[in-house]
C-alpha cells in the first residue's frame, strides 16, 4: 500500500509548499495526496457498473458511447416571437433540445398588464401571460419530437397547462408530449426566491402536479429537483448536494402521503445541478448524488424498479463564476465547467455565454457556448470510455467524503421534521449566507482568486457588444394581453377560475381544472392570483 | 457625543429575487459599523420609499440584477421626494450597464456598484460619502 502517513511525515515534509490555502472553491480543505489508504468500500457496493446500482459510474450501460448529452441551451427574451426565432436557430445549429426562459413577472404569476410587471416585460425572460403567447413561442416547433425545459416554479402548473393546450391544438396527444418543467418550490425558498403562497400550499400544488403527469403526461419530467440555484445563492458544494437531495426524499414523501407508488412516478424524476469551476469536486459531487439518490430510492422508499434509482440530470455551468471584468476568460472558465460536467456524467447541458454577467447573450456569445459542447463531444475524446476518472483516488476520496457530509446535513433536517420545517426555521437559507459571506471575506483577503477581479486585473477594459432589449415591446406586450382580456367569454373565464378555486378548497387535483381555465383564455395572473386569495402569499422574511 | 450611527436601508425592488449580493452586502455595512434595515425581497418602490421615510433612513442602498433599474431606481427616487425626503441618499448595485450608470447618477444617484466591487470599496464609499441627515 502507499503508506500515505509515512510519506507525509518525510519525503512531503522535506519537500516545499507555497504559502496558500489548499482547499476547493467551496473551502473543503485537500490532502496534498490520495493514495489506495484513502479509499474505503469494494468496487461492487460503492461504484458499480455503469448502468447498474448505485450507478456511480453513470445511469446508462453505453453512457456516451450510446447516446452524447443533450446540448440544451436556456434561451428566452422580449416577446414571444422573439424567442421562437432563437429557438429556430439554436435547432440549426445543431441543438437537439430546447429549454425556456421567462420573464420576472411570468415567474412570479404576474400577467404583463399588471403594475408589478412594469420595467420587466421580457427583459430576462420571454414574456408569456396567455396561451396565445405560449402558442406564438412554440410556433413550428414540433412539440411531439423536440423535448422542452420550462424553467418555472410558483406559476409551473398553468405554464404547463398552455403547453399542453397548446400541444392538443396541434393535433398532439398529451400522452406523446415530453419534457420538463423545473417546478421545483422547495429551493425557491431556499434559494431562487420566486413564490407566490407559502411553502406547504406550494407542496400540494407540486405533488399534483407529479401526480397528473404520471397518469397524464408520461414522458413529462414534473420535477427537475435543483441545486443549481442553491449553488448561485453562493453555497457550497455538499450544501448544494445536500439539500438538492433533501428536497428529492422530500417530494417523494409527499407523493407517497397520496398514495401513488414510488416507482408510478420516481422514473421520472429529474435533477438540475451547477457545475462550478472546482473541477475535482464537481465531478465527485455528480457521482456523490447519483450514489446517494441510488442507496434512499431503495433503501428509505423501497424502489424496485432501478429507473426509480437512477439520478438522471441536467447540469448548467455557474452562472455566479463569471466575470463581468474581461469577459472573454469567461468561455475559458465555461468550458473546464462543462467538461466536469461531462466527467461527472449529466445527460443534459447548458453552458452559460459569456457575457451573461453583464446582459442577456449575444447569438455570437450564445454559438461560442454552444460550440464548447460540440467542441468537448467531438473533439477532446472524452467520450470514448466511461467515467474515466473512476478509480482516481482523490475523484474516490473526495466522492465519499461529499456523500459522508451532505448525509450529515440529511439527518439534521430529518431531525428537524424535514425540509419543509427546515425552511420555515430558515435552516437552508442561513447557512447558505454564511457560505456566501465567508467565501466573499476569502475573496477580498486575497485567500481566493477570480482572474481578472482581484488578480491579473487591468484598468481600462474594451468593453464587449451585449444584446439590448428593446423597451417598445413592453407597450406591445401589455397591448396584446388587454386585447385577449378584452375578447374573451368572460363569463366562461370567470366559471373556469371559479372552479379552480373550488379545487384549491376541496384538493382535488388542481391541474384538469387549471388546463380547462387557460383553453378558455384565463392568464397566467389571473390563476395565480387564485392561490394567492385561497392558499395566502408568502412573503420574505428577510434574514440576513 | 458620538455621532449618530447612519442608517442604511438595503433595498431590493421588483420581481427578481437574487438576494446573494443585498444580502452580502447588508452584512458587510453591519459589520462596518452602520445601523442596516433589510427590507426582503419583492419590494414596490412605494414599500421602499414608506419604510426609508419610516425608518429614518439616511441613505437606502438599491439592489437590482433583473435589468428594471432604469424603471425602479427613479421610481423610488421620485417617490422619496414626494414624501418630502429627496435629501435621502440613493445608491445601488446590480447588473447595470455603463451607460445606464451615467444615466442613473445624471438622476441624482450618487453611486453605482458593478459586479466585481469590493465590500469594503463600499462601506469605505459609505462611510465617505453619506452624511447624518439633518
Amino acid at each position: 500500500m502507499g503508506n500515505k502517513k509515512k510519506w507525509l511525515e518525510t519525503t512531503y515534509k522535506q519537500a516545499s509548499e507555497r504559502p496558500a490555502r489548499f482547499s476547493t472553491v467551496s473551502d473543503m480543505e485537500l490532502d496534498p495526496l490520495y493514495t489506495p489508504d484513502d479509499v474505503a468500500g469494494s468496487y461492487d457496493d460503492a461504484l458499480g457498473n455503469p448502468g447498474e446500482f448505485p450507478f456511480t459510474r453513470g445511469v446508462y450501460g453505453s453512457m456516451y458511447r450510446g447516446r452524447l448529452w443533450t446540448m440544451r441551451q436556456f434561451a428566452g427574451f422580449g416577446l414571444a416571437e422573439d424567442t421562437n426565432a432563437r429557438f429556430h436557430f439554436l435547432l440549426g445549429q445543431g441543438q437537439d433540445g430546447l429549454s425556456t426562459a421567462f420573464d420576472m413577472p411570468t415567474l412570479m404569476g404576474y400577467d404583463a398588464d399588471h403594475e408589478r410587471a412594469l420595467g420587466e416585460i421580457g427583459r430576462e425572460g420571454v414574456s408569456v401571460s396567455t396561451v396565445h403567447d405560449m402558442a406564438a413561442l412554440f410556433d413550428r416547433i414540433p412539440l411531439d419530437r423536440v423535448t422542452t425545459s420550462m424553467t418555472v416554479n410558483c406559476s409551473a402548473s398553468i405554464l404547463l397547462a398552455m403547453y399542453l393546450v397548446v400541444a392538443e391544438r396541434n393535433g398532439i396527444g398529451w400522452e406523446r408530449v415530453g419534457g420538463t418543467i423545473q417546478n421545483d418550490m422547495l429551493k425557491e425558498y431556499i434559494a431562487q426566491k420566486e413564490w407566490i403562497c407559502p411553502p406547504r400550499p406550494a407542496l400540494r400544488i407540486v405533488t399534483d402536479m407529479i401526480e397528473f403527469c404520471a397518469r397524464k403526461v408520461p414522458r413529462w419530467h414534473p420535477v427537475s429537483i435543483s441545486g443549481y440555484h442553491i449553488r448561485e445563492a453562493g453555497s457550497t458544494a455538499v450544501q448544494e448536494l445536500a439539500f438538492t437531495i433533501a428536497d428529492g426524499i422530500c417530494y417523494v414523501e409527499e407523493a407517497v402521503k397520496r398514495g401513488i407508488g414510488v416507482d408510478e412516478f420516481a422514473p421520472r424524476l429529474s435533477f438540475f445541478w451547477n457545475l462550478h469551476n472546482d473541477f475535482l469536486e464537481e465531478i465527485a459531487k455528480l457521482r456523490a448524488a447519483r450514489r446517494m439518490w441510488a442507496r434512499i430510492m431503495k433503501g428509505r422508499f423501497g424502489a424496485r424498479n432501478p429507473k426509480s434509482m437512477m439520478l438522471r440530470t441536467h447540469a448548467q455551468t455557474a452562472g455566479a463564476s463569471l466575470t463581468a471584468q474581461q469577459p472573454i476568460n469567461n468561455v475559458v472558465r465555461v468550458a473546464i465547467q462543462a467538461l466536469a460536467g461531462v466527467l461527472g456524467g449529466v445527460q443534459s447541458l447548458h453552458t452559460n455565454s459569456m457575457d451573461e454577467t453583464l446582459a442577456l447573450p449575444t447569438e455570437q456569445a450564445v454559438m461560442v457556448a454552444l460550440r464548447t459542447q460540440q467542441v468537448i463531444a467531438e473533439e477532446t475524446g472524452v467520450t470514448n470510455t466511461i467515467d474515466p476518472l473512476g478509480g482516481s483516488y482523490a475523484v474516490e476520496a473526495l466522492t465519499d467524503r461529499m456523500e459522508r457530509e451532505a448525509n450529515d446535513y440529511i439527518r439534521r433536517i430529518d431531525q428537524m421534521g424535514g425540509m419543509v420545517k427546515a425552511i420555515e426555521r430558515g435552516y437552508p437559507q442561513r447557512e447558505i449566507a454564511e457560505a456566501a459571506f465567508h467565501f466573499q471575506r476569502q475573496l477580498e483577503q486575497g485567500i481566493k482568486a477570480v482572474v481578472g477581479v482581484n488578480k491579473y486585473s487591468i484598468p481600462e477594459e474594451i468593453p464587449i457588444a451585449t444584446l439590448k432589449i428593446d423597451r417598445a415591446i413592453e407597450e406591445r406586450q401589455i397591448q396584446r394581453v388587454r386585447k385577449v382580456k378584452r375578447e374573451r367569454n368572460s363569463v366562461a373565464v370567470k366559471q373556469a377560475l371559479d372552479r379552480v378555486a373550488e379545487a384549491c378548497r376541496s384538493g382535488e387535483n388542481l391541474m384538469e381544472p387549471i388546463c380547462e381555465a387557460v383553453r378558455r383564455d384565463a392568464t397566467v395572473g389571473e390563476v395565480s392570483d387564485i392561490f394567492r386569495a385561497e392558499f395566502g402569499v408568502y412573503k420574505d422574511p428577510g434574514w440576513i | 457625543m458620538a455621532d449618530k450611527r447612519l442608517r442604511i436601508l438595503v433595498a431590493k425592488p421588483g420581481l427578481d429575487g437574487h438576494d446573494r449580493g443585498a444580502k452580502i452586502i447588508a452584512r458587510a455595512l453591519r459589520d462596518g459599523g452602520f445601523e442596516v434595515i433589510y427590507t426582503g425581497l419583492h419590494q414596490t418602490p412605494e414599500m421602499i420609499a414608506e419604510a426609508a421615510v419610516q425608518e429614518d433612513a439616511d441613505a437606502v442602498g438599491i439592489s437590482v440584477l433583473s435589468g428594471a433599474h432604469m424603471t425602479l431606481f427613479p421610481e423610488v427616487m421620485r417617490l422619496l421626494k414626494e414624501r418630502g425626503a429627496g435629501d435621502i441618499a440613493v445608491f445601488g448595485g446590480g447588473i447595470i450597464p455603463d451607460d445606464d450608470a451615467v444615466k442613473l447618477k445624471q438622476m441624482g444617484v450618487r453611486q453605482i456598484f458593478t459586479p466585481g466591487a469590493s465590500t469594503e470599496e463600499i462601506v469605505k464609499w459609505v462611510r465617505e460619502n453619506i452624511a447624518p441627515r439633518t
